[in-house]
């Protein structure tokens, strides 16, 4: 059951590609839009990396937690998902790996690629992927929250990214600093067991206060 | 057996019904009238366990359906107003993946049955929004035949369909109560059903 709802919204997501392509472009132009803005300097543009990369990946997953129960609200399909005989935490858990998998994941990978214009290192670049592999999925279950809380509401959007952005801010310091580290030589270990505590702690209570916002929210 | 205990409903300041009492058994009809704004979407989805009422319960073998929980939902269909389908899916996707969603996977061959049944077969590989809307409630209709669901709550289930879909939703409705099932229904035409045991409850007093 659990492989169908999966495999449900990555068929949606391919046949909707549009969607999630304007995220990921997003992300990069966000990202790009910084070397530009700021000049050539190797010192200042290596300070930035860290924090850069991540707050594009913050706004970016932004875009995209409307559309995680929106399309399915709309048109009845959340309803009849809720009441399949399945525990409402197992959906939500389907829809936010979904989630990951469509939104996340490609940001992950791209990253490193926008990483060298800021002159990262090889090192410092493959420590922005394994943060980001860390910290993404923190934004989408932590964002579930916020994107079951707002279904149905006018300025979902704008309501989704102001509950859901100072939430996010534990995921940010702790994927820059993971990032920053490795930049200033040091190791980037301590804050990488943060952010696997973090998943660990979203993981439990996450998909639980979501799937009690669906109820809300579909009531 | 379902039963409705007490029941009472209110959408924002306004009082739908109280003191709603009424039981169903294996085989029976349960005709839901009254004019709109009455209730009946409201009545169907607290009875699915979609919605709680303001007071009182519903009971499904004796048991509270907040008690049941999923257990409940698995012996529940409903059919919204909303037809619950995905525009981007093909019919028998949809089909399939909503049997499978659901715990009851279907072949191929086993969708495109069902998908004959309610004489959809010609446009089964076309994305659901190429089809008309009374194509796309067969479709949910078709989705409600693949559940093992006993009980079946419909809301208005014949928007939209034409003179032979109606009849084959009839058809479908009979052999689902004569196989022991409940039919919960809130519409506004005359159903023609031959059901043994209809009951009709009118919200609208």
């Amino acid at each position: 059951m659990f492989g169908w709802l999966v495999w449900r919204d990555l068929i949606l997501a391919w046949r909707r590609r549009a969607d999630v392509l304007a995220t990921l472009f997003f992300f990069v132009i966000v990202v790009s839009l910084f070397p530009l803005g700021i000049g050539p300097e190797r010192e200042t543009l290596k300070t930035i990396a860290p924090g850069v990369v991540w707050v594009a990946a913050l706004l970016a997953s932004m875009l995209s937690l409307g559309r995680m129960f929106g399309n399915d609200y709309q048109d009845g399909t959340l309803e009849q998902l809720l009441l399949t005989p399945q525990s409402t935490y197992l959906i939500v858990m389907g829809k936010t790996l979904a989630h990951w998998l469509v939104s996340e994941l490609p940001l992950v990978i791209i990253a490193p690629v926008l990483g060298l214009q800021f002159g990262l290192s090889e090192n410092s670049l493959a420590i922005i992927v394994l943060s980001l592999l860390l910290g993404t999925p923190v934004l989408s279950l932590v964002g579930s929250i916020g994107a079951a809380l707002t279904l149905g509401l006018r300025a979902a959007n704008v309501l989704v990214a102001l509950l859901v952005l100072p939430l996010y801010i534990p995921v940010l310091i702790f994927g820059t600093g993971a990032v920053q580290a490795s930049v200033n030589g040091t190791s980037p270990q301590a804050w990488l067991l943060l952010l696997a505590a973090t998943v660990v702690l979203s993981l439990v209570f996450a998909p639980w206060a979501t799937s009690a916002a669906l109820k809300i929210s579909v009531e | 057996m379902l039963e409705a205990i007490n029941l009472s409903c209110v959408r924002g300041t306004r009082r739908l019904f109280k003191g709603l009492n009424f039981s169903a058994t294996p085989g029976e009809l349960v005709e839901l009238r009254g004019e709109n704004g009455s209730g009946k979407t409201s009545l169907l989805r607290i009875l699915s366990g979609l919605a709680t009422p303001a007071e009182g319960e519903v009971r499904w073998q004796g048991k509270n359906i907040r008690s049941l929980g999923e257990q409940y939902s698995g012996a529940v269909a409903y059919l919204a107003h909303q037809n619950g389908v995905k525009d981007e899916l093909t019919a028998i996707e949809n089909l399939r993946i909503a049997s499978g969603v659901a715990g009851n996977a279907l072949s191929k061959p086993q969708a495109q049955a069902i998908l004959e049944q309610v004489g959809l077969s010609r446009q089964r590989n076309l994305p659901v929004r190429f089809l008309s809307a009374g194509q796309r409630r067969r479709v949910a209709l078709a989705r409600l035949l693949t559940s093992k669901a006993t009980l079946w709550i419909l809301d208005e289930v014949l928007t939209s369909l034409d003179d032979s879909a109606i009849k084959l939703s009839g058809q479908f409705i009979g052999d689902h109560l004569t196989n022991g099932g409940i039919a919960i229904i809130a519409t506004h035409q005359e159903l023609n059903l031959s059901a043994d045991r209809v009951q009709q409850i009118n919200l609208s007093q």
